[in-house]
């Protein structure tokens, strides 16, 4: 009841165009290249495992994990290694990537076996061998997740498939279309981290998925799937714990602390994938949309394929696009290149015109307080704004800023179309430095 | 198709269509059909007058904006409202020279000075109206009684809260405004319609004005029980207390004003229990008989020490506890 009334009203009713929702994937015939960037999760970046000459076959490891926090990079087609090179990541920063030629054959490399899972520490190598990130975007590597400080205090899965960004509709298609290994990737989950209670969280907006979960789940108590308000970020993993279980990610935990484990449901569903066949992630599902898109459609693509190429399949634009995304709408990043190629966690390349995308002009604060009343978690946008415009340190830590997930929700809301999201990132990015110096 | 510039700026990507100008103009249609039955109740010159507020604040915000090299905020409403609202706290036969002077107090002296919009510490029409009232006193308490009222005095000092002290004041004329007061505080009924309608747009959160004229109704109606009178009598003396005077206008239109009312649920809910407070106490006890317009500047400047104490506390902090010093495990 006191959580319901803390949480009334919080978030953004965003528009939800998921015009895609109901379009099964296609696949897309292999690139003229595709581009292995090295650093597709979160941690350090992978080192390229080849070199240029070498012949690679579908689901060879190109890019070697550094250290405990990273993921494998798998070469998503067989062929030659034409090049070590050097990209242009969204945030600016250089990052090599391998590049590779198909040679049309899709052969598939010698070691891969569906993998002997028999105990917890099998299937936890069987996780971080698919070279497997959390697929709603964040890309945190998942054997990672899988293995927290205090395994035994987790007491609940929560499978993510809110998917409250506009237009994105592939975590829908996930379950419509592979309902089975979401099904199979959560038992793996449940049996070998033995967890005892599992809940899906799914978004009132996507009916039949609830409906094909329901059924599968039909008979399990454990499982259980939960319908959520269609409601901005009800996907963000504060708040969907917040939603369904009522437990508080402490500001300096993390969801393991309070014995929750959230997995996305393409990831999870991944995972069911490679204990059958030991393929690891080398394709990934994609909402291409937006109205400068001639086709739009949901596509699986191979990883590494320059976004220009994926257009192309849907038909290329037939206008001009104003901005396009790799991501939703509210989180996702504005490319400067189509040559860009597609990661692991990117879910959506959206090409938007002018009239569906809105650029911010700031106008004076009319202290309206829309900004405080939607925060999804409850901070004060407008007075860390201030505070980090005044760089006073002090106050960004009476204020909270590092509780801020970057959800867009407080730039969203504004009328007088202040740009709060980017500036709260950024005083928390400077409360996180001054604090650890 | 060859692409041409393609626009990177940061998240979000998309806005709501709300923003400063829609607002304001809810506002104004909020404030229109109290200004019409103004107009019906107290003659065609209250019109002139609202007319000569809003054209002199929008001419003093440009002329001021102008000279300042200021950005000319053309366009988002705000003075508009401040006018309509400064005319609505004038009597009706106001010599428009002087509502001239209110509207540069309002505009020049207590919004631009201090910044603009957003960052004036009270309500400009507020203070426009309090200059007027400690200039020209004599012009601003001169109620004219509505010219429907047969046989009664045109200048006759009276406004239902007097009339209140000296007996009573039909609940029908306190609902139509047919009485004399300010030209836009009389009319209950249509202000309270413009306070729903602000309410169901979402333009304001019902919760100031709510614990606002529940707390002058619980609180006088409390003090009458506890002076004695029967329970059926002090409720009417209460419901008489909300529906006279300024308060249906202050609690809708001037204590909701953004910039300054508090930002939080919690904040509003102690702000409107301190303005029932204040304006009880003034009418009860102090000399002036309209508490409404001094609560209301007082509450202004108790606004920034409110929005400090009722922030609401971020999901995962622990209450009472320091900021995590080490920012340990925050993504």
């Amino acid at each position: 009841m006191l959580q319901k009334l803390r949480t009334m009203g919080k978030g953004a009713h965003v528009p939800h165009r998921k015009g895609t929702d109901e379009l099964a994937t296609v696949t897309m015939p292999l690139p003229p290249k595709v581009v292995m960037v090295m650093q597709q999760h979160i941690g350090a970046p992978c080192l390229p495992s080849v070199n240029k000459g070498d012949e690679v076959f579908v689901g060879t490891v190109v890019g070697k994990a550094q250290g405990f926090v990273g993921a494998d990079i798998h070469s998503s087609v067989s062929g030659k290694v034409t090049g070590i090179e050097q990209v242009m990541m969204p945030g600016g920063a250089l990052m090599d990537a391998v590049v590779i030629e198909p040679d049309g054959q899709q052969t598939i490399a010698p070691e891969i076996t569906p993998p002997a899972v028999r105990d917890r520490e099998s299937f936890l190598a069987a996780v971080r061998a698919a070279g497997l990130v959390g697929l709603g975007g964040a890309g945190f590597p998942t054997a990672v997740k899988l293995q927290p400080k205090d395994l035994d205090a987790i007491d609940t899965l929560l499978i993510n498939a809110a998917e409250c960004e506009p237009y994105i509709t592939v975590d829908n298609r996930e379950m419509l279309e592979c309902g089975d290994t979401v099904l199979s990737g959560i038992m793996a989950v449940k049996k070998y981290l033995e967890i005892q209670k599992v809940y899906i969280g799914i978004e009132r907006n996507k009916p039949a998925a609830m409906d094909l979960m329901f059924s599968l789940t039909k008979g399990d108590p454990d499982l259980e799937v939960v319908a959520l308000p269609a409601r901005y970020p009800q996907g963000a993993e504060k708040v969907l714990i917040e939603t369904v279980t009522g437990r508080e990610v402490p500001n300096t935990g993390l969801p393991a602390d309070i014995g929750v484990l959230v997995l996305n449901v393409t990831t999870v569903s991944a995972i069911g994938k490679y204990l059958a066949s030991g393929l690891p992630l080398m394709t990934k599902r994609l909402t291409v949309d937006g109205g400068a898109v001639v086709e739009p459609k949901n596509v699986e693509v191979p990883i590494g394929t320059p976004i220009e190429n994926v257009i192309e399949f849907c038909g290329g634009f037939k206008t001009q696009p104003t901005k396009v995304l790799c991501g939703g709408p509210m989180m996702g990043f504005a490319m400067t290149d189509l040559s860009f190629p597609i990661l692991k966690q990117n879910n959506a390349i959206l090409a938007l015109t002018a009239a569906e995308t809105d650029i911010s002009v700031d106008t004076p604060c009319i202290r309206c307080g829309r900004c405080i009343g939607a925060c999804p978690v409850r901070l004060s946008p407008i007075e860390i704004a201030e505070a980090y415009d005044a760089k006073n340190i002090e106050m960004l830590g009476k204020l909270h800023a590092e509780v801020c997930m970057g959800c867009g929700v407080c730039s969203y809301v504004c009328p007088a179309k202040r740009l709060l999201a980017p500036k709260t990132t950024l005083a928390r990015l400077l409360y996180l430095k001054e604090a650890n110096k | 198709m060859e692409v041409q510039k393609l626009l990177v700026t940061p998240s979000p990507h998309i806005l709501a269509k709300t923003n400063t100008r829609n607002i304001m103009v809810g506002v104004c249609i909020a404030l229109l059909p109290t200004l019409i039955a103004s107009a019906v109740i107290f003659g065609w010159y209250v019109l002139l007058l609202c007319g000569v507020t809003v054209a002199a604040c929008v001419g003093f915000e440009a002329l001021y904006c102008l000279i300042m090299k200021k950005p000319i905020p053309v366009g988002d409403f705000s003075a508009v409202v401040t006018g309509i609202i400064l005319a609505f706290n004038l009597p009706p036969a106001f010599p428009l020279w002087m509502a001239i002077i209110g509207a540069f107090i309002s505009i020049v002296i207590v919004k631009q000075l201090f910044g603009g919009l957003g960052l004036n510490f009270a309500n400009p029409a507020l203070v426009g109206r309090m200059v007027l009232q400690l200039s020209f006193t004599g012009p601003m308490i001169a109620f004219t009684y509505p010219q429907s009222v047969a046989g009664v005095d045109a200048l006759a000092s009276a406004t239902p809260l007097y009339v209140l002290q000296q007996g009573t004041v039909p609940l029908m004329d306190l609902l139509l405004g047919t009485h004399g007061g300010v030209l836009g505080e009389t009319c209950a009924i249509t202000l309270i319609v413009g306070g729903l309608f602000m309410i169901f747009t979402k333009i304001i959160s019902p919760t100031i004005p709510v614990v606002y004229i529940g707390g002058v109704f619980v609180l006088k109606f409390l003090l009458g029980i506890g002076g004695g009178t029967a329970a059926a009598v002090a409720g009417m003396d209460a419901l008489g207390s909300i529906l006279a005077g300024g308060l249906l206008l202050g609690a809708f239109f001037m204590a909701t004003d953004y910039t300054t009312s508090p930002y939080t649920r919690r904040g509003k809910i102690v702000y409107g229990i301190v303005l029932a407070i204040l304006t009880v106490a003034i009418r009860e006890w102090a000399t002036m008989l309209e508490g409404v317009s001094y609560s209301l500047l007082l509450a202004n400047l108790l606004v920034p020490y409110i929005n400090g104490l009722t922030r609401q506390r971020p999901l995962g902090v622990k209450k009472g506890k320091k900021p995590a010093a080490d920012g340990k495990g925050a993504k």
